[in-house]
């Protein structure tokens, strides 16, 4: 099978995540989308490591998997600490920050 | 040794860190007096032990080397010490007198809020001196020189809340810095003189600036000018015109310090200096310079201290006079002799100092108890009822004081038969008095006379001109018996003079004070037979042959008229004075002491006229007593020249500058900061996609970047 398949079915998953993460506004969406692109990433280590006969890419997927499962956690944690205190999830109405 | 070094500089410097720091930040550690009094004189104490041992045990100069601190291109200089008769000398002096007033000041100082600072500074004062005096090349010796001048410093603005006090250490600080900056001058020339000459690395040691073929390079017009830097140095340090200015404002520190640093140590450097590089000094033509200097200062500050009221200030001005004697001794290549009278003064100054801090001690609590009884209105305000202001005009309006102005704890008009209740403090400064005064065969007798008989036998020998040096050195030395017998009586004989005196009574001081009197009262009355002058014996004089060489044996320590250094003097002695002739001049001396005392005692009729003879004598020598009160106007002089330029000067272009260029500069910087913060802070958004949408952009720009270009 040829590669490209992959990496061009890859490129088309990341380029939806960064749109995603870019336009909407839902936080669970932006973070929706972020996994989106974790895994194009892993779909092009996979590609690559099949490709090449060598397994260190596969194994970096398996490290990938683990931090974003992590990083899930971490994340919906905070969207609901969030959530309580400003009653909305929406990332544009959030901007303490603003200079 | 190199341990027994170590052991004598070391100590000062680790307790003057631990009793600073442990006081800087434990409050609790302040409170514990003893023990940080009793750490702080250990500290000089062992010093002194190790010092008595080296002393005993002398076999011959040594050096001892630790370790390089310097080295640029042919300078090269080492933390050395040099152990020799004349640096053991000086330790001994001022580790013991040191200790004395370690011992003294921890019943002095009791009380006092900044307990813990005094001595960290006193110790941090000792470790100084001993690496001025140790010193074996002129840059360590300056480290110890500059240290001391930090130390006179920290401790005459001691009590800095009164701006007097701040005002008086800054003008010492200052003065100070004329001096210094003519010796960093004299070792300039010295450093390019030698290297120019011979090359290779050279550390300005001592060994090498004294070796013969080093001497032979200053004998011209360089080592005239050396000798005129390191004068001027000199004069700075030891409070000789023109530089004498700041001494007398130093009395604004705690009196164990006028003691220990304005007496008995710090101020005599300057002299040291010259006794260590007297084989240079003896040949550069100058002497007449230093001999001048001397004779001048001491007659003019013997007239000053005629004048003054306050007991610390006639301590002062004689101090100054005294140092004018000893740098007339040098003037005529009498170093061995001006190192003498540093000793001797040491003594009775330092008792003198100690006494009239006890006097201030007990009238303080006078004038505490006069304020609590309402007598006198209290400078410590703070319960201002309407009932007590009015007490307050009341004894303002009639004085009780023989003076105008406020009750003054150092005033000897308020003073007046204190020997009635404090004996040792009057016994021991009686003793002092006689001995400055050159009573028979008191100290300072013999060191004063054999002063004045090297004059005179300079000036039988090299020029007639120093006879009249010899002149004024006489005068002074009634003018010294006149004034120091004035203080006495003034302070310890009559009645008392303070407001309600029938009640009030003053008290003798706790032993930690009494003892180091009565010490240096005993030293005061027997020092002055280590210098017995030659008429009893050829080698009757210990210290001429400890310091200058006996037998073919060479001290550290040149002489002008010593056969045993005519190598390097210019001079000789043309004229032997005749055994006659000398007995002749000592008794001359004791009938000079002997009648300026009497003097003294006929015009206060031993203490029964106070105030009123001081007024007497200004109305009959109003000519000389007048100029003399106001210090014949040097104050004045400094004011108008170089203070009132300096401070117009700062006010109308430095202010303007620093306000204009450095503040603007400094405002400006500021300012555009802030302005470019403004435009800026519009970039931060707050709005997460906004960050993240720059971080795609960037990213796809490097990635680009990377591909294409």
């Amino acid at each position: 099978m040829d590669l490209t398949w992959y990496l061009s079915l890859s490129a088309v998953l990341f380029t939806i995540g960064v749109l995603g993460v870019l336009l909407r506004r839902n936080v669970i969406v932006v973070f929706l989308s972020i996994e989106l692109m974790l895994n194009a990433v892993n779909l092009t280590l996979v590609a690559f490591s099949q490709a090449f006969g060598d397994v260190d890419g596969q194994i970096l997927v398996f490290f990938v998997m683990s931090v974003a499962a992590a990083e899930a956690a971490v994340g919906l944690a905070i969207v609901i600490a969030m959530f309580r205190n400003k009653l909305t999830i929406n990332v544009d109405e959030l901007r303490l920050f603003r200079g | 040794m190199e341990l027994l070094v170590r052991l004598i500089l070391l100590p000062p410097i680790l307790v003057a860190a631990f009793n600073g720091m442990m006081g800087l930040f434990s409050p609790a550690y302040r409170k514990q007096e003893w023990l940080l009094g009793g750490l702080a004189l250990a500290a000089v104490a062992v010093p002194f032990a190790v010092t008595c041992m080296l002393f005993f045990g002398f076999e011959g100069a040594e050096v001892v080397r630790y370790f390089t601190w310097l080295q640029a291109g042919d300078l090269r200089v080492d933390f050395a010490y040099r152990i020799d008769e004349l640096s053991l000398l000086m330790t001994m002096i001022v580790t013991g007198v040191g200790s004395l007033i370690h011992l003294y000041s921890i019943g002095y100082m009791h009380g006092d809020s900044g307990y813990w600072r005094f001595f960290a500074y006193l110790n941090l004062f000792i470790f100084a001196m001993l690496n001025l005096v140790l010193a074996e090349s002129l840059p360590v010796l300056f480290l110890g020189w500059e240290g001391v001048g930090l130390c006179s410093y920290l401790l005459i603005g001691f009590w800095y809340t009164d701006l007097k006090n701040s005002a008086a250490a800054n003008k010492a600080f200052i003065v100070n810095r004329v001096g210094d900056f003519a010796f960093l001058l004299a070792m300039f020339i010295i450093f390019k003189t030698v290297v120019d000459a011979q090359g290779g690395v050279f550390g300005l040691d001592f060994a090498t600036i004294l070796r013969p073929e080093t001497l032979a390079l200053f004998a011209g017009p360089t080592g005239f000018w050396v000798t005129v830097l390191l004068l001027i140095g000199a004069t700075g340090k030891s409070a000789q015109i023109p530089l004498f200015v700041w001494l007398p404002d130093a009395m604004a520190g705690p009196t164990p310090v006028s003691a220990l640093i304005h007496a008995a140590t710090m101020v005599t450097s300057g002299l040291y200096l010259l006794a260590r590089l007297s084989p240079l000094v003896l040949n550069s033509g100058a002497l007449w310079i230093i001999a001048t200097v001397g004779a001048v200062t001491a007659i003019m500050a013997a007239t000053v201290a005629i004048t003054q009221n306050d007991i610390k200030k006639v301590l002062a001005y004689s101090t100054v006079s005294q140092l004018g004697y000893m740098f007339l001794a040098a003037g005529v290549g009498a170093f061995f002799v001006a190192i003498f009278h540093v000793m001797t003064h040491a003594f009775f100054k330092a008792c003198l100092f100690l006494g009239s801090g006890s006097v201030i001690h007990s009238m303080h609590h006078v004038e505490h108890e006069l304020e609590h009884k309402g007598l006198i209105p209290s400078h410590h305000g703070g319960h201002g009822t309407p009932h007590d202001s009015e007490a307050e005009q009341n004894t303002l309006r009639h004085s009780p004081l023989p003076y105008d102005g406020p009750f003054d704890a150092q005033d000897m008009r308020t003073m007046g038969g204190l020997r009635k209740f404090m004996p040792f403090t009057a016994i021991t400064f009686g003793i002092s008095t006689l001995a400055i005064a050159g009573f028979p065969l008191l100290s300072g007798f013999f060191s004063k006379d054999e002063i004045l008989f090297r004059v005179f036998e300079f000036g039988q020998s090299a020029h007639i001109g120093y006879m009249a040096l010899w002149v004024v050195g006489l005068i002074t030395a009634v003018l010294t018996a006149i004034y120091m017998t004035r203080a006495y009586l003034l302070t310890f004989e009559g009645s008392p003079r303070w407001p309600d005196a029938m009640d009030t009574h003053p008290h003798e001081s706790p032993w930690t004070m009494t003892v180091p009197l009565v010490v240096l009262a005993i030293l005061a009355t027997v020092g002055g037979f280590l210098g017995l002058p030659a008429v009893f014996g050829e080698n009757a004089s210990w210290i001429h042959g400890w310091l200058v060489g006996h037998g073919d044996h060479l001290g550290p320590v040149a002489d002008s008229l010593d056969p045993l250094w005519s190598a390097v003097s210019p001079y000789e002695l043309e004229h032997h004075v005749s055994h006659g002739v000398e007995w002749a001049l000592l008794g001359l001396g004791a009938a000079i002491a002997l009648v300026g005392i009497g003097a003294a005692v006929f015009f206060f009729r031993f203490g029964k006229r106070g105030p009123e003879a001081d007024r007497k004598a200004r109305k009959v020598f109003g000519l000389f007593y007048t100029p003399a009160s106001h210090v014949w106007g040097w104050d004045q002089f400094y004011n108008a020249t170089f203070v009132k330029g300096t401070v117009e000067g700062a006010r109308k272009v430095f202010a303007p500058f620093d306000k204009n260029v450095v503040d603007g500069g400094v405002m400006g910087l500021a300012g555009l900061v802030r302005g470019a913060a403004g435009r800026l802070r519009g970039l931060q958004t707050g709005v997460v996609q906004t960050y993240a949408l720059a971080i795609v952009v960037g990213v796809v720009a490097v990635v680009a970047l990377v591909l294409f270009v």
